[in-house]
């Protein structure tokens, strides 16, 4: 059963919530959903294989440019050792791919204590706060 | 050197303990290999031919003496006593065993190093010309903004799964010896009028399959600016890039699917949404980077007349490099002896040369894309001495710019990729040419060799180009001419080499270079007219002929052998 991460911690599958789920591709402009933010419940962005990269530039975007604030998640070839990443970039909660164990995937959200670069996570580069 | 602050080392030692742990767990059988794969990749961890192959970053080529000492203890205590370094200024081993890669990288990591995005589909370790801080034709320190760009691409989360390997370098003198037009990304340092520092943004350059001059997509980028733009460019790259084909995703490929304007026109525009961001340089980081870096204490000194004549002046003619600080000079340690693959050293080379850098050159030393060595700091009343000692170690071999200096990737005695072996024939080329009044004679000339089409010899921007190619299972060398990286700041500029005609068997090789040579000394205008310069006025046509119709040429029927 794939566990759910959402901001942190392990939690138990979602009940139906009021508000659309919207879904992007890797190839979907997260444009041509940025009306249809508000009032969503979530917004899933899959990633049927976790080397196409194009879900991390979409997630920066849906935060950034669209100002969503709502759930965000990613689901398909989620693994534990792509989810801070995933973190940074946006992403508040998670569907872990099966075979990976809950906790371990929660210990990588630590892995690493700082970063250089500006994120969703913190908008400060590194350089702005050193 | 940039010397690291705890947060430099604790985002490296963290990334060991996170390496160690996945191969851990890989070793346990609980990370499947297709998982495993991308990850130790950006680790610079290859499985293949004969053992793992380890990638080590050296940033923009700079070595303190330490971390060479702590390269040769590596060779010596992991690996078979020696170390390779590559055209991406990066030094490999080819032996390790996967269960002791984590405790190399803490070894690494305990003199400030690693082998972070050293492969993979991320931004790889940024190069830079040789020569920052040191040349008298240079317009910015390069290592600086290697360094701001180093800090921003390390663990970038954006960017980590890109279509494809990103390469950017980094040029701060007028001449190009940085090769910024066969990059991903190439940024060439340049003044406006009122004297604001900037850099001019190339992209889409690249060598490979498919070699791409890269085209200039903003002529000036002001320096507060470079995060942003940068960061524009990767994203457009990795929402659009082509993921459907590993031939077909470097950014050369988006950017002429798109023309280079149209993708420029997507840059800006993308641009235009970040720009005065929180990425936007400040003058306090550029002098934080800038100040954390090592400078050599020079003394007052006076130029002197350096001798011309016998084997001192020759190797100092050739090897040794003008320095902008007055009674000092860059001296170049080819690693280009006859008989020894090309940017190979032993462990005892390296202990010898780190007491060389500490005794002569403020402790410091730099890796070329040639894969040779530089001491830039050297006082030029202490060249001979140096002189002396580089002979003993073999580092002395005065052909710097000469055909002899050949880049040749490992090729097919290490390379699982390899169509071809390339440092046997490198070697053969060598010897050949072993007679040095007449190597002088021929004058500047790059001699580049490939195992394969990845390129890594980069044998498409030598002036004569070597590449191993497959017919029926046997090794055949494809040769180019003409093809140049596009360092002087006169004569020929960046160009691809165009393949003269068909194949050649391996112990052809040399054969055919002395034809090329033939050609060139027969029309060459005068000594200050390079081959490669020669090459462009003549056109490859009265090579050819050299080649193929000459009476002992081994391919006389032409036509019907297929190139
Ligand atoms: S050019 Fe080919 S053979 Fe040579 S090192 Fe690169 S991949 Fe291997």
């Amino acid at each position: 059963m794939a566990t759910l991460i959402r901001r942190g911690k392990i939690a138990s599958p979602s009940q139906p919530e009021a508000g659309a789920v919207l879904r992007l591709e890797p190839q979907d402009d997260p444009a041509g959903i940025a009306a249809r933010l508000e009032g969503a419940a979530r917004v899933e962005v899959n990633f049927p294989n976790f080397t196409d990269g194009r879900g991390f530039s979409n997630a920066r975007l849906l935060r950034e440019r669209y100002g969503y604030r709502g759930e965000l998640r990613a689901v398909g070839d989620v693994q534990r050792d792509q989810i801070l990443f995933l973190q940074r970039c946006g992403f508040d909660a998670f569907v872990l791919r099966d075979d990976q164990d809950a906790g371990e995937s929660l210990a990588a959200l630590a892995d690493f204590s700082e970063a250089y670069q500006a994120s969703v996570e913190r908008p400060q580069p590194l350089f702005r706060r050193r | 050197m940039y010397l690291y602050d705890p947060i430099d080392q604790r985002i490296v030692d963290e990334r060991v303990a996170q390496f160690r742990d996945q191969t851990r767990r890989y070793l346990a059988g609980k990370l499947p290999e297709a998982d495993f794969l991308p990850l130790r990749l950006q680790n610079g961890l290859y499985l293949q031919r004969h053992a793992p192959m380890l990638r080590v970053a050296i940033p923009y080529g700079v070595l303190s003496a330490q971390q060479l000492r702590m390269l040769a203890h590596i060779a010596r205590r992991y690996d078979r006593g020696y170390g390779h370094f590559s055209t991406r200024q990066n030094m490999q081993f080819n032996w390790p065993k996967l269960e002791e890669v984590p405790d190399i990288l803490a070894d690494l990591a305990s003199v400030q190093m690693h082998a972070i995005q050293t492969s993979g589909n991320c931004i790889r370790n940024i190069t830079s010309d040789h020569f920052g801080g040191v040349a008298r034709d240079e317009i910015v320190d390069s290592f600086t903004w290697c360094e701001i760009l180093r800090q921003w691409s390390t663990f970038h989360p954006e960017f980590a799964y890109l279509p494809r390997k990103f390469k950017i370098a980094v040029n701060g003198a007028q001449a190009d010896r940085a090769a910024t037009f066969l990059h991903d990304i190439g940024l060439h340092a340049r003044c406006d009028a009122a004297g604001q520092v900037g850099f001019r943004v190339i992209v889409g350059g690249g060598m490979g399959r498919t070699p791409i001059i890269g085209h200039v997509i903003r002529e000036f980028l002001p320096w507060p600016h470079l995060l942003t733009y940068v960061e524009a460019i990767l994203r457009v790259y990795n929402r659009f890039g082509r993921r459907d084909n590993k031939y077909k995703a470097r950014i050369k490929i988006l950017v002429k699917a798109r023309g280079p304007e149209l993708f420029r026109d997507e840059v800006e525009a993308e641009w235009a949404q970040i720009r005065d961001g929180a990425s936007t340089l400040t003058d306090a980081e550029v002098r934080r980077v800038a100040g954390r870096f090592t400078r050599p204490e020079y003394q007052p000194l006076e130029d002197l007349r350096l001798p011309q004549d016998g084997p001192f002046g020759a190797w100092q003619k050739r090897n040794v490099f003008a320095h902008r600080q007055p009674g000092y000079a860059a001296v170049t340690l080819s690693l280009k002896k006859t008989g020894v693959p090309p940017g190979d050293v032993t462990e005892a080379q390296m202990d010898a040369i780190a007491a060389l850098a500490e005794r002569y050159n403020f402790g410091e030393l730099r890796v070329t894309h040639e894969q040779n060595l530089v001491f830039a700091d050297v006082r030029q009343d202490r060249l001979e001495a140096l002189w002396q000692q580089l002979r003993q170690l073999g580092l002395a071999t005065p052909n710097i710019g000469l055909l002899t200096n050949i880049i040749a990737c490992p090729g097919g005695d290490f390379c699982s990729l390899a169509n071809a072996k390339s440092i046997p024939v490198a070697e053969a080329i060598q010897r050949l040419f072993d007679d040095l009044d007449y190597l002088h004679d021929i004058g500047e000339l790059d001699l580049n060799i490939s195992g394969c089409i990845n390129s890594c010899g980069h044998h498409h921007v030598g002036h004569i180009g070597v590449l191993g190619v497959d017919k029926q299972g046997e090794e055949w060398y494809q040769i180019t001419i003409g093809g140049n990286q596009g360092m002087s700041p006169l004569g020929t500029p960046a160009a691809v080499g165009r393949v003269i005609g068909p194949s050649f068997a391996q112990h052809e090789v040399p054969w055919v270079v002395e034809r090329l040579i033939e050609v060139y000394l027969r029309h060459r205008e005068s000594d200050a007219e390079r081959f490669v310069d020669c090459a462009h006025r003549l056109g490859i046509e009265p090579f050819k002929q050299n080649v193929y119709g000459h009476p002992d040429s081994p391919r006389k029927d032409r036509e019907s052998v297929a190139a």
